[in-house]
Formats: C-alpha cells, structure tokens, sequence
C-alpha cells in the first residue's frame, strides 16, 4: 500500500503466447499478478477429510484434487493409507488398527507425520496451493496435531467429514473399492468384508465427530448421508467456497456421459478451423447414426447438450429428442485465425502459429481464446454435468478435449492433444475411484482434424516442419 | 417434444435477433426459447422464509430476488406484512401480534391465502419461476398449510430459515430497518424500538424451528448468525443449488463497490465501438485523477479488478497498486461490428443496427455477444463480489451497465440503456434492504459514449433515423 505513485504509468506490453496485458521495465515485462483464474489466496490450503472407514473419504478426496487441479490451482491428495502400506509392507489383519495395539499406534502416527512432512513439502516448495490429507482423522486429538502443524506453516484448514450410517452404502462402499485395495490382494470376497468390518469397529469407540459447539470455530462442511444433508460451518475464503458447492454437487447415483463432436461439417473436410458451417452428408449420416446408436442404449432419461453452433444443433436435430443448446459449448474462438486452414496460418501469422506449438494449453489466438480460457467458460457446464445424470454432449474438438480432461484427469500439457475424432462417441460411466472409458465409433468415415504437435516448434522454423502434421484435407 | 423426422430435419435457420439456431417449422420459426444457458426450472418453485422478525427475511428475499431475476429467472417477492398493512390499514401495537388475538389472527391467516393465490397467479399468468414468501411462517401448521398448498399445485418448496441469537446483530437490525417501518411513522425511536422487541416475544411463544429429524423430508437452508454455520438439506435441483451457493456467498459487513470505466480511450475519441486500444491523453489525466480520488477515500484493503483489455489495465497502473485482471470483465464482443462507428454499422449492416434498438439486451452481434451472454459471464464476477468487501472495478460501458443493474435492480429493459459515462466513478454502499448510489465526476472532460434508443427502430428506417441519436466523435 505504500508504493511510490508513479509519476508517468508503466508500458504495457501484450504477451505474445497469452495475450496479456502486462507492465514492462527496461524493455522486459515485469512479475505480475496478472491472470485471475481462481482467486490466488495467498496461504495454501490443508484440506482435512475426517470420518470413519468406508465413508467415500479417498472418493472425495480423489474427485475433490481432479475438479481443483483441472480449473487450475495446484492439488495434490496424501492418502495416508498409502504410507502405511510401504511402511508395513503386508497386511495381516484388522488386529493392526486395535486401539490397544501400541506398536500399530507408533506406526500410523508416523505415517500421518511423514505424510504431512510430504504436506507442508507440497505447499512450501513444490508450488501447491492445495493439499487433501486423507485419513480417518477421526479423534480430536489428530486433528489438533494436523491444526498445530497447519498454523506453524501458515496453511488455513478446511475440515471435510463424511458421515454415512446406511448399510448398504457402507457395504456398496466396500465392494467397490475395498475387495480390490491391496490389503486383500489374497483374501476372499467374504474374508475380507468380515475384516474390513472389524476394521471399522476399531475406529468406532474412538471417533469423536466434528461437534457444532466445541469445534465451531474450525472451518468444515460435514457431509450426511452421502449428500442429503449438509453442515457448513466457518467458510473463509473463495477457494472453501468452492469447494462447499462442488462437494454439494456430486452425486454417486450409477449414470454414464456421453462425448460426442458434431458430426462432420463442410469447413472440417476444407481443413478450416472454426466457423459456423453445416454438415457434410457424411456428416448427417453420422447423426442419423447417432440417433441409433441412442435408442439402442435405452438410456434412462437422458438429456441431450449442444452448443450455439450450426453444427452441433443439426447433429441434435437427428436424434428427434429434446435439446438444451449452451453457449458455452461453443468451439474455442480462434480469433483472427477464424475459419483459415493450417496452411494459411502458417503463413500469415508463423509466429503465432509456432508459439501455439509451444505452449498449446496456454497459448491465446489473437482477439480469441486459449484451452485456459475454454476450460474457465467450461466450469458451470461440468458442474451440472456433475448434478445431472444421463447425459450425450455434442460438442467441439476443443471443448471436448477440455471434457474429457476433466473426467480422465489429465494434465494441462495433455489436454490439447486428446484423441476425439469425428463419428466417435465416449461413454464415460463411473466406477471406483474414477472413470471407464467405452470408444464407440459409429462406422461413418471422416475427415480426420487431430493435429500432433510437430517436432519443430521454433518460431523462426521452415513452413513444411510447421506443416509437418497438418492432417489430409481437400 | 418429439420433432417430426422429414427430408427436412436438419433445416436449421438462424434467428435474427438473439443468432440461435432453430430448426424450421412448416416455413415458420420455431418457437424454441433462445438464450445462452439452458433455463432448468421446469416446475416453479415457491421460497418460504421461516424466522422470527428482524432475523434479515426481507432483507434476504430481496436480495435473493434480484440476484435471481438478473440471472434471468423470473422471480417475485411476497411479503406478508405488506398483505397484512392493507388489510388492516392503521398498526396500533405490538398487541396485534398476540397469539391469543382471535381477530387479528383470523385476519393474518386471510392475508396468507391471499398471498398464496397470488403467488398462484403469479407462475401460472405472469410467467413467474420462483416466488418468495416472506413472512415468518413459524409455526409447523402455517409451513403445513404452504406445503398441501403446494403440493396440489406441482410447485417444488424450499425453505430458508434465518435462526440468530445475537441481541446486536437483531438491534441493528431493527435499527436499519424496522423504526423506518410504515408501522412506525408516528413513534419516536424508543418507543418503537420497545413495541418492535414485544411483537418478537409475541412469535417467541409459538416459534418452532425447523427440525432435523422432524422435517428431514423437507428441502431447506437453515442460516445460523448471519451465515457463519449452514445447515442444507435435500436440496432438489439446479436452482436450488444456486440459491445455497449465493445464499453462502453473501454477507452483511459494510463496505463498498466502486465502478468506474477506464480513462477515455483512443478508440472512443473516434466514437469505434470495441477493440483493444490504449488511453488518450485525457484517458491517462481520468487515471491519475482516479488514482488521487482512490488516496483521498482511504479506503480499508481495497481490491482493484480489471478486465484483459489495454485500456483498463493503463488506468490501473495508475493507481500503483496490485490488481487482478479478470477475462470475464472484457467489454462486449461487438463481433463483426468490432471497431466500426455507428455510421459504419449503418451502412454496411443497417438490419442488424434495427434489431439491435428492438431488444438491445438480447440482441446478438454477429459473430459476437448480447447483453443477456454478458450476464451470464458476469455472474462468477458478482458472486466474487458479493464474497469481497471493498472493491474498485475498472471496466467498460456494457460491463458497468450489467453490474450496475445488478446492484440496483434494474430491468432487462433499463439494463442497456443505463447512464454510465467516462470519467465518473460509481459508489455503491448498500443500505437497508438496497444500495446507496454517489455518482463523481473526476472533472476530466471526456467523449460522451452513450447513444440513446432511436424513436424509430424500423427495419426500414432511413439512414437519418437511425443515426439520430448517436453522440459526437472526431
């Protein structure tokens, strides 16, 4: 607050990859807080999963690190079960977790310690902003430690508690995932349920829930019931905010998402980028086939997504289903670069076109968008695909890319290279910790628009290493 | 909704105004409601306030409604005391409010029903989507009476119940809002202050509070002390959700909201619409008189917000302190228009320039953006505002008028046509159950960039029409 006002404002200059707008000192831009994303809290945060065992707290924690990671701030989950597992190498039996074995006590203390060790490793060094720590956290006394150590390193903790008494989910919980962690490699379905039951006993005579009065002023949302009920107590800060509603809105109701493009369109076969053309017949046969394809699969109420561009919409059409057309959805805006073929951007803008080689994630079309961009416009479409439940999305290469990322958890370096051809759909269905992938191509051939980052991406590059993995067209 | 499959079914047309496609209908439009995210409330949905007086019902309803009409679901405020002033047109006392008041009882109970049948008339004739129903509705019985009232009408109900304990935070209430109450006019502050505190006590006796166990089937928001615990339970549906995530976000600590366009631009100066330009010399004279004004308010941690574009940014720079730049602040994409004059867009798409003065709001640009699309990028920026506390945000002329409407209800109508010129800062200060608007000149003589609706907005109109209202540039 006490900077010197200047007496003439600073330069700005355009950075060429991201087309930001940034200050510049003796001919080189200077570090700036530039781009909002999220908003950049200046402490990390430790997230805290509490609850006992087979409550969908390594679920959580695993959906919660993909959903921040993919709109951009830094994740990472610390499964203390884990550590525990290289320390002890075989398990036995649930004897290990009896609250009166003093040497598994020693040991899963360690492990919580050596895991936060690798916490406060993430969040000082490694340029985290989040970390989830997962593990039972189920006495106070843990908890106060895990407070202790996050005040110490300057780290504001958020409490998330999953509170579940139904046994069916419980046992659905267990099958799903416990019959398949490495603690029972070598037991039998029913060995290991009747394990793994004792196992929670363990936990139960010490589990001290978050309690309104004496724990109201920590920062928690407890989750009842796998989401019927809600206590949110103490949010701080935009990113726990965030957090509350995404945790308010998933849902584990079985259901699958269906990824398609378009079907083929007229500036697809030119080799244009862009625009707003119509199918080819090529094009309308693959929504014809769609259509198919969909009364096939006999989906339970299935709600059908488009974008705002001809293309998607005529594919919807075919399907003779309602649609809700997004304008989200729309394809990546390539400014400039607007219906133009490779060729013609390597020619007119070399530049541009190698630093998009570069940096593809990041890398902004003049007077358009970057995959950074798209995946901001993206977010409120990925949280009510999280609410919904059947759902086919026609969409764009670009976009579904971004969509797909999302549910495979790849990286920003990924993502503008995933594989989603013309005339194929993804059938995403849930299952465990994360996502099947079913590839159905629908046996109308296409024009293929993937193209490979080339070897060459130097800007002062010869035009045929730029043109290297330009795909056919006409 | 099943379209019939014809040779025809993939003739899509596109409308003029809002650019969304439709599919042709027996050579007439389809009647497909076009708009940039798809609308998700199917049945309407009724919000029942619940809490003693002076808990911020109204006050929250209100709000609520704005928030939610300027996202574009219509919504409509019922407030019962209103009903209640009619019916019995002088208030004497507290002694109304008696529960052994047989009369006055009978009379309140009229009053609900006559609200109710509103609100009926309300979703089915008006084309409403939610309405709130602001009254205590502390009883189990009147909740009842709402629910069968409901239910026999298909409304879905969510409740939101306002609990606080805090005796300052419900005197300051009663000091905002109630002593300036149409029941009060004729006391002086002591006296109404003590009447207001028995008609409490009066609704104390019967005031039982949504249960967990009790109402668990029910859809609900319990607001603990004016939000620093949330109890949420079974929330439905898309705009529920929406309404606990904003209900979350908002909070009631005093503070303020600048706006302010960027210093005139070079591009303003020639009177083009869009681009990315920087400041003239005046635009950096405004910037520097910000930066001053900014000093001279000695204003408390206050963040400085940006859009991506030049101009915004070299008046922040300014200011010489940290800001963040926001992409979803750029001003509107004017598409195909982008850098013409008025007189340009006249002459080389004069269809579109009618349209535009039909409906400004929802009229799309070619290749570009309405104001309804804006909204809808806006919204993460308003909720992020309703979090902050004190706030500058330098922006541009459609952004300003968005957030401004926003911030003072005004209509989709108003919304485009809403007086935002260079050089003038906007400070909002909520106040009571609105917003208190200072409006100052920086006494930097700028351009006037504002172009009133036309009287004539006919396709046909000549050339001298259309162009009547556009202001002076070089």
């Amino acid at each position: 607050k006490d900077m010197p006002m200047e007496t003439s404002p600073r330069e700005l200059t355009q950075n060429p990859l991201r087309k930001i707008w940034m200050p510049y000192k003796n001919g080189l831009p200077e570090k700036h807080i530039s781009q909002r994303k999220v908003c950049m809290t200046n402490c990390p945060t430790l997230i805290v999963m509490v609850g006992l065992p087979a409550r969908g707290k390594t679920y959580i924690s695993k959906k919660l690190t993909r959903y921040l990671n993919w709109i951009g701030v830094p994740t990472k989950e610390f499964n203390v079960g884990q550590y525990r597992r290289e320390c002890l190498k075989i398990y036995k039996n649930f004897e290990f977790f009896r609250p009166d074995n003093e040497e598994g006590l020693k040991i899963r203390r360690q492990c919580a310690l050596s895991a936060l060790n690798d916490v406060r490793q993430y969040l000082c060094m490694e340029g985290g902003q989040v970390a989830v720590f997962d593990a039972t956290n189920t006495t106070r006394e843990r908890r106060d430690t895990i407070t202790r150590f996050a005040e110490q390193n300057g780290f504001k903790v958020f409490f998330v508690e999953s509170v579940c008494e139904d046994p069916d989910v419980i046992a659905e919980n267990i099958v799903q995932v416990k019959l398949g962690s490495p603690d029972y490699i070598d037991c039998n379905t029913e060995e290991a349920v009747a394990d793994f039951m004792k196992r929670i006993k363990c936990y139960e005579n010490s589990y001290q829930p978050l309690d309104e009065g004496l724990d109201r002023e920590l920062s928690y949302i407890k989750i009842m019931d796998v989401g019927r009920r809600y206590l949110v107590n103490r949010v701080l800060d935009h990113i726990q905010s965030r957090i509350v509603y995404y945790l308010m809105n998933i849902h584990i109701t079985p259901r699958s998402i269906y990824l398609c493009r378009h079907g083929e369109s007229d500036l697809n076969v030119r080799g244009r980028i862009g625009g707003d053309s119509g199918l080819t017949s090529r094009g309308k046969e693959y929504a014809k086939s769609l259509g198919h394809f969909i009364q096939e699969q006999n989906i339970k109420d299935l709600k059908v997504w488009t974008s705002q561009m001809k293309r998607t919409i005529q594919t919807a059409e075919a399907l003779a289903v309602p649609y809700e057309q997004w304008k989200a959805l729309n394809e990546i805006d390539a400014g400039v670069c607007e219906e133009m073929m490779y060729e013609e951007i390597q020619e007119h803008f070399p530049l541009e076109f190698a630093l998009r080689d570069q940096d593809k994630y990041r890398y902004r079309y003049p007077k358009g968008e970057s995959y950074e961009d798209l995946v901001q416009r993206l977010e409120p479409v990925i949280m009510e695909l999280e609410r919904q439940e059947n759902v086919l999305v026609i969409c764009h290469q670009a976009v579904m890319r971004c969509l797909l990322a999302y549910f495979l958890d790849k990286s920003a370096e990924e993502l503008p290279y995933l594989k989603c051809p013309l005339h194929t759909v993804l059938k995403l269905t849930p299952v465990a910790y994360g996502c099947k992938v079913e590839s159905i191509f629908l046996n109308v051939e296409a024009v293929n628009t993937h193209r490979d980052k080339p070897e060459n991406v130097d800007i002062s590059r010869p035009t045929e290493e730029a043109l290297l993995t330009v795909p056919a067209h006409q | 909704m099943l379209y019939n499959m014809s040779s025809e079914q993939n003739e899509l047309t596109q409308t003029p105004l809002l650019k969304i496609w439709v599919p042709w209908v027996h050579s007439t439009l389809s009647r497909r409601r076009g708009s940039s995210v798809p609308q998700f409330t199917n049945s309407p949905t009724v919000i029942v306030m619940v809490g003693l007086p002076a808990r911020g019902k109204t006050y929250i309803s209100k709000k609520l409604a704005r928030y939610l009409n300027w996202i574009g679901v219509n919504t409509a405020v019922f407030n019962l005391g209103q009903y209640r002033r009619e019916a019995v047109q002088t208030y004497k006392n507290y002694e109304f409010f008696r529960p052994d008041n047989e009369e006055a009882m009978k009379i309140r109970r009229n009053c609900a029903s006559n609200a109710l049948t509103d609100i009926g008339a309300y979703f089915t004739k008006e084309q409403g989507q939610v309405a709130v129903f602001d009254a205590t509705n502390t009883t189990r019985e009147r909740r009842g009476l709402i629910l069968s009232f409901a239910k026999e009408k298909g409304y879905k109900v969510f409740f939101v119940e306002s609990v606080c304990d805090d005796p300052d935070i419900i005197e300051q209430n009663i000091m905002q809002v109630k002593l300036s109450s149409p029941d009060y006019e004729n006391c002086d502050k002591e006296e109404a202050l003590e009447d207001f505190l028995k008609r409490i006590e009066c609704y104390k006796m019967t005031y039982v509070p949504l249960d967990e166990e009790k109402d668990r089937h029910l859809s609900y928001i319990k607001i603990f002390n004016v939000g620093s615990r949330y109890l949420v339970n079974r929330v439905q549906d898309h705009i529920q959700s929406r309404i606990v995530y904003y209900l979350m976000n908002i909070h009631v600590t005093p503070r303020s909201i600048y706006l302010s366009r960027h210093g005139e631009s070079d591009l303003n100066l020639l009177g083009r619409i869009g681009g990315d330009s920087g400041l003239s010399t005046r635009g950096q004279m405004y910037a520097s008189a910000l930066a001053a004004f900014v000093q001279s308010q000695s204003i408390r941690d206050l963040k400085v917000w940006t859009s991506h574009m030049k101009r915004t940014i070299q008046t922040a720079e300014a200011l010489g302190v940290p800001y963040e730049q926001w992409k979803a602040l750029n001003e509107i994409d004017a598409g195909m228009c982008e850098e013409m004059t008025y007189e340009e867009i006249q002459d080389h798409h004069p269809e579109e320039f009618a349209l535009r003065d039909q409906d400004k709001y929802r009229y799309r640009y070619p290749k570009g953006e309405s104001y309804e699309d804006m909204v809808h990028r806006l919204e993460p920026v308003i909720m992020e505002l309703e979090r902050q506390e004190n706030v500058l945000v330098i922006c541009h002329q459609a952004v300003m008028r968005c957030l401004l409407a926003y911030f003072l209800d005004k209509s989709a109508d108003e919304l485009p046509y809403l007086r935002c010129p260079l050089h003038t800062v906007l400070k909002l200060t909520p106040v009571a159950y609105g917003c208190k608007v200072e409006s100052i000149f920086l006494n930097v003589q700028a351009v006037n960039t504002h172009r009133e609706k036309p009287p004539n907005v006919d396709i046909n109109r000549k050339t001298e029409d259309a162009l009547q209202t556009v202001p002076e540039h070089v």
